[in-house]
């Protein structure tokens, strides 16, 4: 990653992930998003006078996994506090979160990085800790506001890094990271779409060898988009008020996303002071070394994990491993073809670069069965289609899901693996292209390149590609 | 014998004998309440109809011969700060006026399951903040043995519709002796049960670690029977407690003899501001004790002077906290013009202006101070260090002691209006009280003397955690002379 103009930028997140808990954190009503508003609600989250919070023990066990997920150490006795604040969304006028004992700290993950010379980086998990979410409020031009309590009381998990990060690059791995973490481990379904994965950015710039510049926050980014795009603008913004003479103040800043600009929404001074104090409706959260192993021992295998394994039994790129295992479905999706694809590697490549070109960022399901899609990849291992052939069998099972075999017969795609037929094809393009064959001896090596695609295609494409480059090369070179 | 002169005890055998029916005694209350509920003032809402429906029910129900709980057909009066579903709960604050809970209290269901007849809500201090009734929005409770006098806070309306014989029975709550100083003062039984025996949930809350439901009665068995009838682990209350739930009432004519009574010096020393007619009486009652066979000895509790602040901090800072939803958002009180208001901090700052008193402000004022960055410290955690040494304090007593006992209020009731200009003056009362709650420990305060101008006095018995059988059995010991 190349400095603006010698400055480096110095990230911390904060992420918010909404835990998948059939019910909420402090009473039985569902969780499911999307449902008519104020109907997924009781007199406990709504804060009704004389209601008291119980703690859903799911809750405490979901933000166990994520931080022994991600290298915590985990308390054995945390408790939480009220944060005060005034705010419609608020029905309590404080949340319930955790303040100076939260359930994990000291974590860590690792990243791909684009300013660490070893491609790699540790970015360090200051802490995770629950709390409830609060409600959504919906401005109507006409009826004004309205508040729907709904999401009042919806579990969510606080990740906070370090402030390890140093380009917009690695703050979106991080949380995809921590998304693919979140998933594997199945305590959210991290929909950023829906508000279930929110990021907030703290961000701050100085020059390599000084002391960190002031920090600006930036609030509830919720795609990998806008992140780096609030990032990129934010660095920029900084470094040139620095450079005009300007000091940074300390302040929360709004990412308007039309624009792909940052503005001004609270200065620090009037920030407000929570006053957080420990709940006295709700005893300590206590863990017994017997729970944290049980919670450890129900941990899948992480993408980390699997990363390895493919590298080493399937023999692929750590590239190619990476991009398998960030997220868990496509992973899933790879180990099932890889139970009956003779060359899992080919398989692994066909789907990367094939595969990825097919899915949409608004649909990334994969409409193939993973065994058609083995098949397909065998296909090519045993030279019965080429690669390019593959491409367009791909496409024709794409949401059918026809078996590879019969679209190859049906539309007669098989490979031309016979030299004596390959002979002739390329015998009758020389034949045709005499200018051409001469400009070749003549030294235009690229003349070789427009007989070869002209041999192809009067194959359709289905020629075995290196036996016909072979019978090519010695054409011209007798 | 007129039928509202009966204990609870007497009327469940009366009733369970057919001697008299539910529906006779709730008209006998309720014709009481409309001759002397306009002098006493204990109602803020007195719901008549509902009870005779209900007495009505009741009576039906035993008449097909069904076996009844021991309170069925009961009536009795609720501190109008527990949620009673249907029947507005204001807290005596103008703030929740027209609120109507959507649901009950624990303790209501419990009550509901044995039938019980609910003559209406009790007035109270606002929020339970105040040691004389006076700080309601909607009235003045006055004190039945001498109504020139208050009968003391902030459950005063639970202790005057008891002495006054409006109710049989009530329900109070105590955060800093908020049932025992109203019993004391009216001269009837109040029993603050454990932190945690009792379920909070529906109780609207002032202090959350402080609270706790208890019942006001004629008699020491009256208030077991209530109190075991209310306690239990509740799913829906995270510090409720499981714990043994055999009746109260089986060791409660055993007597004191071979007893250990504490009594700490400290709380009949100058220090508190104790009168000489209820330091007299608090000797008495320890030479009382001694003649029935137990042994009072003096200890010490230094931590006494200490627990007063700390309790003052603690239970406004929680308050602070649990007071911030009343905001005119979602319910309760929305001051008139505040929907004009141009933002929503001056919308907050109208409703809770015009909805608060001066005493629910203050608190919250002080309590909110106390939580404010750079001041945390050397307020709210001095605090609960404060309550760890008195908890320390009362276990190295109870090492040998099976109960301390101990004045409720340093003096008499006060007269009417006498405190409300000093409040400093008023929490001063609370500082015999204060101590239990900090510590999460039963007291129970019963009738001992009756002092000048007809006012009673009493004294309280403190007993170790969930040991409420031990105080209810020297209670007893007391009222019966056994």
């Amino acid at each position: 990653m190349e400095l603006y103009k010698g400055y480096e930028m110095v990230i911390g997140l904060e992420v918010h992930i909404e835990l998948k808990t059939k019910t909420k954190i402090f009473c039985s009503c569902p969780t499911d998003f999307g449902a008519e508003p104020n109907t997924q609600c009781c007199p406990v989250c709504m804060g009704y006078p004389g209601t008291l919070p119980v703690l859903n023990r799911q809750v405490a066990e979901f933000a166990v996994k994520a931080g022994l997920a991600t290298n915590c150490t985990i308390a054995r006795y945390s408790k939480q506090d009220r944060k005060n604040y005034f705010y419609p969304d608020l029905p309590k006028a404080y949340q319930i979160s955790q303040f100076d004992l939260p359930l994990c700290e000291h974590g860590w993950l690792e990243i791909e990085s684009d300013t660490d010379p070893s491609g790699l980086k540790k970015i360090g998990i200051t802490r995770i800790h629950i709390e409830e979410d609060a409600g959504k409020l919906i401005h109507d031009d006409e009826k004004g506001t309205l508040i729907d309590c709904n999401r009042c009381g919806v579990p969510l998990i606080e990740v906070v890094s370090e402030p390890d990060i140093r380009s917009s690059q690695e703050a979106v791995n991080y949380v995809q990271k921590l998304r693919s973490i979140a998933l594997y481990t199945g305590v959210s379904d991290c929909k950023m779409n829906e508000g279930s994965l929110r990021c907030d950015v703290n961000l701050s710039v100085h020059k390599p060898g000084e002391p960190f510049g002031t920090r600006t926050e930036m609030k509830n980014l919720n795609s990998f988009t806008f992140i780096a795009k609030a990032i990129e603008y934010e660095y920029r913004r900084q470094v040139d008020a620095i450079e005009a003479g300007e000091a940074i103040v300390q302040e929360t800043r709004r990412f308007a996303q039309e624009e792909n600009k940052t503005y001004t929404m609270r200065r620090k001074e009037d920030a407000d002071d929570y006053r957080y104090f420990p709940d006295p409706d709700l005893p300590p959260i206590e863990l017994s070394e017997d729970e944290i192993a049980r919670l450890r021992a129900a941990i899948p295998e992480l993408p980390d994990e699997r990363r390895a394994r493919y590298e080493q039994n399937y023999g692929l790129s750590s590239y190619d491993a990476l991009k398998l295992t960030e997220s868990k479905e496509l992973s899933d999706y790879f180990e099932s073809c890889a139970k009956t694809a003779k060359t899992p590697k080919i398989a692994a490549n066909m789907l990367i670069t094939d595969v990825f070109r097919m899915m949409t960022p608004e649909d990334q399901r994969i409409c193939v069965s993973p065994e058609h899609f083995a098949a397909l990849s065998n296909l090519v291992v045993d030279q019965v289609i080429n690669s390019s052939t593959a491409k367009k069998v791909l496409k024709e099972i794409w949401g059918t899901d026809k078996a590879p075999e019969d679209v190859v017969r049906e539309q007669n795609l098989a490979q031309i693996n016979d030299e004596s037929v390959l002979r002739d094809v390329v015998a009758a393009v020389l034949a045709a292209n005499e200018k051409s064959v001469n400009d070749y001896k003549n030294g235009k090596l690229a003349a070789a390149k427009s007989l070869m695609g002209q041999a192809m295609a009067k194959t359709s494409g289905k020629a075995n590609p290196v036996i016909l480059q072979k019978l090519m090369d010695e054409a011209l070179n007798q | 014998m007129e039928l509202t002169k009966y204990s609870v005890s007497e009327l469940s055998r009366m009733l369970s004998g057919k001697e008299v029916s539910s529906e006779d005694l709730t008209r006998a209350y309720l014709k009481n309440i409309e001759a002397k509920e306009p002098e006493i003032g204990a109602y803020i809402t007195v719901t008549g109809e509902e009870a005779l429906a209900k007495a009505k029910e009741v009576d039906a129900l035993r008449a097909k011969g069904e076996a009844l709980p021991t309170l069925a057909g009961i009536p009795a009066g609720i501190k109008d700060n527990i949620s009673t579903k249907g029947v507005r709960t204001t807290c005596a604050s103008k703030m929740l006026e027209n609120y109507v809970p959507p649901f009950d209290a624990t303790v209501m269901e419990k009550l509901n399951a044995q039938h019980v007849v609910m003559l209406g809500k009790t007035n109270m201090d606002e929020f339970a903040m105040g040691s004389t009734t006076e700080n309601s929005y909607y009235k003045k409770t006055k004190n039945p043995a001498n109504t020139a006098y208050v009968p003391g806070g902030s459950s005063g309306g639970s202790a005057a519709c008891v002495a006054a014989e409006l109710a049989p029975y009530s329900l109070g709550s105590d955060t800093g002796g908020s049932i025992r100083q109203p019993a004391s003062f009216c001269g009837v039984v109040g029993l603050k049960p454990t932190y945690g025996s009792v379920s909070r949930y529906g109780l609207v809350a002032f202090a959350s670690s402080l609270d706790q439901i208890g019942p006001v009665t004629k008699t020491v068995e009256d208030a077991a029977i209530v109190f075991d009838a209310i306690r239990g682990y509740d799913h829906h209350d995270a510090t409720s407690v499981k714990t043994d739930t055999t009746s109260s009432l089986v060791d409660l004519d055993k007597g004191v003899k071979g007893m250990t009574i504490a009594l700490p010096k400290e709380f009949i020393a100058g220090e508190g501001g104790i009168s000489k007619e209820v330091r007299e009486a608090t000797l008495q009652a320890a030479i009382r004790y001694e003649s029935l066979g137990a042994k009072v000895k003096e200890v010490s509790m230094p931590t006494l002077k200490d627990a007063l602040p700390a309790y003052y901090v603690i239970s406004s800072a929680e308050a602070s906290s649990n007071l911030a939803r009343f905001d005119g958002v979602r319910y309760g009180f929305r001051a008139p013009g505040s929907e004009q208001c141009e933002d929503m901090e001056s919308f907050y700052r109208k409703n809770r202006s015009e909805g608060f008193g001066d005493e629910v402000k203050r608190r919250i004022m002080l309590g909110t101070f106390a939580l404010s960055a750079g001041y945390y410290d050397a307020y709210y955690k001095k605090a609960l260090q404060v309550r760890t040494l008195v908890v320390r304090d009362f276990n190295k007593i109870f090492e040998d002691c099976d109960c301390v006992m101990a004045p409720v209020s340093p003096t008499t009731a006060y007269k009417s209006g006498a405190k409300v200009t000093d409040p400093l003056e008023m929490y001063l009362g609370d500082i015999y009280t204060v101590t239990v709650n900090i510590a999460g420990l039963p007291a129970i305060s019963i009738p001992c003397a009756t002092g000048a101008e007809n006012l009673p006095i009493g004294i309280q018995l403190i007993g170790k955690a969930f040991d409420e059988k031990t105080i209810l059995r020297v209670a007893n010991s007391f009222e019966k002379g056994i």
